[in-house]
C-alpha cells in the first residue's frame, strides 16, 4: 500500500523540487535568454515595422479632428434633425463661430476644411474664408451668428454642410473605408457611388488578375532559364547566372524607361517590323501606355525574383533521379512530369509569392508605361500620399491591399501548403 | 529719416530688417527645389551671389519640389522639419498653408520694395494667392507642336487639339483634370469666364469628359513635364501639353522642329514656401535670404537662364537676353504680351475646393 503512494506522487528532482516544475524553470530561463537574444532585433521591428504600420492604418479610421476642432459645433449638432431640411438652430451657428475663433488663432480651421473637404466639395473654402475674419468674432456682441456667418458666406445656409459635419463628427469613421470601396455615406446610411465616380474596386479587380498574370508569365519564362543555370557546367551558368543579375542592379527607371524606346509607336520593335514589311507604316502596333505595356516590363522586372528562387531549388535535385526513372523505362515526358517537375514546386511557390506580392504593389513601372488601362491600385495610393493628402483615403486602400494579399496568403497556404515553399 | 531708411535698406544684404543680427543665423540652409534646368537657374541668378556675400553659409539641395507637400507633412508629424525653404506650385503653397505647414508671410515687411519704392505686395499684385506664397516665376502649361508633323497648315488655336480631322496623329496631355477639362469646355464653346460655373455642375463636368471624350483614343497622358518634349522629338505625338520652358529648351537649346502654340495657355505660379515653426536662428537666415533671393534684380536674373516670366512686374523690364545663347529672353516669356493675347488663368480656390472631386471623375472616365 504505502509503496503504491511512493510512485504516484511527483518525481522529485534531486533538490526536492517536482522534477515537471524545476524543467519548467530551467525551460523558461532558456526560452528567456532566447528571447533576450533576438530582443535587439524584435524591437527593432516593432519600432521602424509594426508600430508605423499599425500608425497609418489607424488613419484609414481615425477622425478626431473635428471633434477636436469644433467640439461646440459638434455637440450642438448632435439632436440636430439633418433630414428636417431646416437649417440648424442659432446655438449651433454661435457654437461654430465660437469654434471657429479659437480653431483660427491655432490655424486649425484650414484643417478641418481639407478634411470635410473630401466628403463635401467646398468645405474647404467655407472653412478658409469664414476662417479669415474668425480672430476677429466677438462670440458676445457680435450676434445672432446665424445671419452673421451666412453673410460672410451664403454656403452656411446649406444644410448639407451641416449635415457632412454632423455626419463627420465622430472620432472614428467608416468614411474613408467606403470611399475606398466605391461607397459613400448617403442620406440613407452607406451607398454605392454614382458610376462615374467609381474607381477603387475596378483598380484593385484589375491589379489582382495583371498581378497573376505578370507571376504566371513569370513562371513559364523563368523555368527553361533556371533549368539551363542548374544544369550547365558550372563555369557557363555562372556567365548565365551574371547576365540574369545585371538587370537586377540597373536601376528600375533606366528599365523601364528601356522598355519606353523598344516598345513605343516609333521604337525598335515598330521600325524592325515595319522594315521587314510585317505591319504598315501607318498601322504600327500599339504595345506601350496600355495593359500590355505594363505586363511585358513588369514581367521583365520582376524576372529575377523568379529564376533564382527555382534555380536554387533545381541545384538540389540530383540529376540521377532522371536517369534512373528513364532507366526503368520513363519517356522523357513522363521522367521530367513525374520525377522532375514535381520537386522544383517548392521553387515555383517561393518564386510566385515573391513575384505576385511584389507586383500587386508596384507603382513606379504601372505609371510610366501603362497609360490609363495599366495602372494599378498603388498608383492612387501614391496619388493620395503624395498629392492629394488624403492619407486616410490612402491608408484605407492600403489595408485593403494588405488584407487581399494575407487572404490570397492564407488560401495559398491550404491549397499548397506554406511549408512546401523553399528558397533552396 | 529717410537717409537713414535707405542706408539701412542698402546694407540690408548683410543685415536683415528687424532686430536679428548675423550671428543670430544658422549657417547652413537646405533648400527644396526641382532639380534639373530650373534649379540650375536658381543657382545662378541668386544662390551662387548670395553665397559670394556670405562665404559662411552652407546650402544642401533637395530635389523633392514634387512630393513637398507629403514630405513636409511628415516631418511635421514626427517633429523634426530638416527644410529651411521649399520651392513649391502655387497650389501646393496654398495647402501647405491650409494645412499649417507653412508660415504666413507679411509680404511687405519680409520681402524687399521694387526699386522704385513700390511696396513688394504692390509689385507682385495679384499673384500673391496665398500668404504663405513668395512667388517667383510665372510659367505657364501650354502646347507645342511639330512643324513637320501637323501638315501643311499650323495648329493656330487650342481648340485644334481637338480637331483630330485637320490634325489627325497622337496629341500629349498631362494626366489630371486641371487644364484639360477648362480647354475641352472652351473648345465646346463655352465663354472664358463662364468655365468655372459651368465645370461646377454635374453636366459641366460631363460635358468636358465627353469633348475630351472626342480624342481620348488618340491621347499620350504624361506625368512629368520632360515626357511631352520627348514624344515630340521622337515623333510619338504630333502635339502635345507641357510647361513652356520644357518647349523653349527643346526649340531653342536641341533645335527640335517644334513651335510654340501660346493660344490659351494655361499661367501658374511657383514659388518659395517657409515650412512653419522652424527655430529662431534659422528662420533669421531664410529670410535674409528670401529677401534677397525674390528682389527685383535677382527675379530678372533669373529669366537670363530659363524661358519663365520673373513673377514682379518691376522686373520685366530687366529681362535680358539669354546667358549663352545670346538671343532675347523677352518673347519667348509666357508673360510677353505676344504670347498673352489669350490666356487662361485658373482659379486655385476653385480647384482647392474641387481637385478631389473632379480627380475621381477624372480617374473613373480614364478607366473606362
Amino acid at each position: 500500500m504505502s509503496d503504491m503512494t511512493d510512485t504516484s506522487g511527483p518525481v522529485l528532482a534531486a533538490d526536492g523540487t517536482p522534477l515537471k516544475r524545476s524543467l519548467a524553470k530551467a525551460l523558461r530561463r532558456q526560452k528567456l535568454r532566447a528571447l533576450l537574444l533576438i530582443s535587439p532585433l524584435l524591437l527593432f521591428i516593432l519600432v521602424s515595422f509594426i508600430l508605423p504600420i499599425a500608425d497609418m492604418l489607424y488613419r484609414s479610421v481615425d477622425n478626431k479632428i473635428v471633434v477636436q476642432t469644433l467640439p461646440r459645433t459638434v455637440q450642438a449638432l448632435s439632436d440636430w434633425d439633418a433630414d428636417s431640411g431646416q437649417l440648424p438652430e442659432e446655438a449651433v451657428f454661435a457654437a461654430m463661430a465660437a469654434d471657429l475663433k479659437e480653431a483660427a488663432a491655432a490655424k486649425t480651421h484650414t484643417k478641418v476644411g481639407s478634411r470635410l473637404n473630401y466628403e463635401n466639395p467646398g468645405m474647404s473654402s467655407i472653412f478658409r474664408k469664414t476662417g479669415r475674419n474668425a480672430k476677429k468674432f466677438d462670440i458676445e456682441a457680435g450676434g445672432p451668428w446665424k445671419e452673421a456667418l451666412i453673410e460672410m458666406n451664403d454656403d452656411w445656409a446649406d444644410p448639407d454642410v451641416w449635415r457632412t459635419i454632423q455626419t463627420y463628427s465622430p472620432p472614428t469613421t467608416a468614411g474613408y473605408f467606403l470611399n475606398a470601396v466605391d461607397m459613400r455615406v448617403g442620406p440613407d446610411g452607406a451607398e454605392m457611388r454614382p458610376e462615374s465616380e467609381q474607381i477603387y474596386m475596378n483598380l484593385l479587380k484589375r491589379t489582382l488578375w495583371m498581378s497573376l498574370f505578370i507571376t504566371f508569365s513569370c513562371i513559364v519564362l523563368a523555368y527553361p532559364v533556371a533549368w539551363i543555370l542548374a544544369n550547365l557546367p558550372t563555369r557557363q551558368s555562372n556567365l548565365l547566372m551574371i547576365l540574369v543579375l545585371l538587370p537586377f542592379w540597373t536601376s528600375l527607371l533606366v528599365r523601364t524607361s528601356a522598355w519606353k524606346i523598344l516598345l513605343q509607336q516609333q521604337g525598335v520593335i515598330n521600325d524592325v517590323l515595319v522594315w521587314i514589311g510585317l505591319v504598315s507604316d501607318d498601322a504600327r502596333l500599339v504595345i506601350i501606355n496600355n495593359q500590355f505595356g505594363t505586363i511585358v516590363a513588369m514581367t521583365h522586372i520582376l524576372l529575377p525574383f523568379m529564376i533564382l528562387p527555382m534555380y536554387s531549388v533545381m541545384q538540389t535535385i540530383p540529376p540521377t533521379y532522371l536517369r534512373a526513372a528513364k532507366s526503368l523505362g520513363a519517356t522523357d515526358w513522363t521522367a521530367f512530369w513525374r520525377v522532375y517537375f514535381p520537386q522544383t514546386i517548392p521553387g515555383i511557390g517561393a518564386g510566385s509569392i515573391l513575384v505576385f506580392i511584389l507586383a500587386i504593389g508596384y507603382y513606379i513601372t504601372p505609371a510610366l508605361v501603362g497609360g490609363t488601362k495599366g495602372t494599378f491600385i498603388s498608383n492612387q495610393i501614391a496619388f493620395h500620399i503624395s498629392t492629394s493628402l488624403n492619407w486616410g483615403l490612402a491608408s484605407a486602400l492600403g489595408a485593403i491591399l494588405l488584407a487581399v494579399v494575407l487572404v490570397l496568403y492564407w488560401a495559398y497556404d491550404k491549397i499548397v501548403g506554406i511549408d512546401n515553399v523553399k528558397l533552396g | 529719416m529717410k537717409l537713414v531708411k535707405t542706408l539701412l535698406a542698402s546694407s540690408a544684404l548683410t543685415v536683415t530688417a528687424g532686430a536679428v543680427s548675423a550671428q543670430d543665423m544658422a549657417n547652413e540652409m537646405t533648400l527644396v527645389s526641382w532639380g534639373g534646368a530650373y534649379q540650375a537657374s536658381q543657382v545662378k541668378a541668386y544662390v551662387e551671389p548670395y553665397l559670394e556675400m556670405h562665404p559662411e553659409v552652407k546650402i544642401t539641395w533637395d530635389e523633392s519640389s514634387a512630393e513637398a507637400v507629403a514630405k513636409l507633412r511628415a516631418m511635421n508629424e514626427a517633429g523634426n522639419v530638416t527644410w529651411d525653404l521649399v520651392d513649391a506650385v502655387a497650389s501646393d503653397s496654398m495647402r501647405l498653408c491650409d494645412e499649417g505647414l507653412a508660415e504666413e508671410l507679411n509680404h511687405d515687411e519680409v520681402l524687399a520694395a521694387a526699386p522704385d519704392g513700390t511696396s513688394a505686395s504692390e509689385d507682385f499684385g495679384d499673384l500673391l494667392v496665398s500668404d504663405c506664397f513668395v512667388p517667383q516665376i510665372v510659367y505657364s502649361t501650354t502646347f507645342g507642336y511639330r512643324t513637320d508633323l501637323v501638315g501643311a497648315e499650323a495648329p493656330t488655336t487650342v481648340c485644334d487639339i481637338f480637331d483630330l480631322e485637320k490634325f489627325p496623329g497622337k496629341r500629349a496631355l498631362q494626366k489630371r483634370p486641371i487644364d484639360n477639362m477648362e480647354w475641352a469646355l472652351y473648345c465646346d464653346g463655352v465663354a472664358k469666364d463662364e468655365l468655372y460655373e459651368v465645370m461646377g455642375t454635374d453636366e459641366g463636368v460631363e460635358r468636358g469628359l465627353a469633348k475630351l471624350d472626342t480624342i481620348k483614343d488618340q491621347v499620350v497622358w504624361w506625368t512629368a513635364g520632360a515626357e511631352t518634349p520627348q514624344l515630340l522629338a521622337d515623333g510619338e505625338v504630333v502635339m502635345g501639353s507641357t510647361f513652356n520652358g520644357r518647349l523653349f529648351s527643346a526649340i531653342a537649346e536641341q533645335n527640335q522642329p517644334i513651335e510654340m502654340l501660346w493660344d490659351m495657355q494655361s499661367f501658374d505660379l511657383d514659388g518659395w514656401v517657409v515650412p512653419a515653426g522652424l527655430p529662431e536662428d534659422r528662420k533669421a537666415r531664410v529670410m535674409d535670404f528670401l529677401k534677397f533671393a525674390t528682389d527685383t534684380q535677382r527675379l530678372a536674373d533669373q529669366a537670363k537662364y530659363i524661358s519663365y516670366g520673373p513673377a514682379r512686374k518691376s522686373s520685366a523690364p530687366l529681362v535680358g537676353n539669354h546667358e549663352e545663347l545670346g538671343i532675347e529672353m523677352a518673347p519667348h516669356m509666357p508673360t510677353d504680351p505676344a504670347n498673352a493675347s489669350n490666356v487662361h488663368v485658373y482659379d486655385y480656390e476653385w480647384w482647392a475646393d474641387n481637385r478631389d472631386d473632379l480627380n475621381a471623375k477624372f480617374e473613373a472616365w480614364l478607366a473606362k
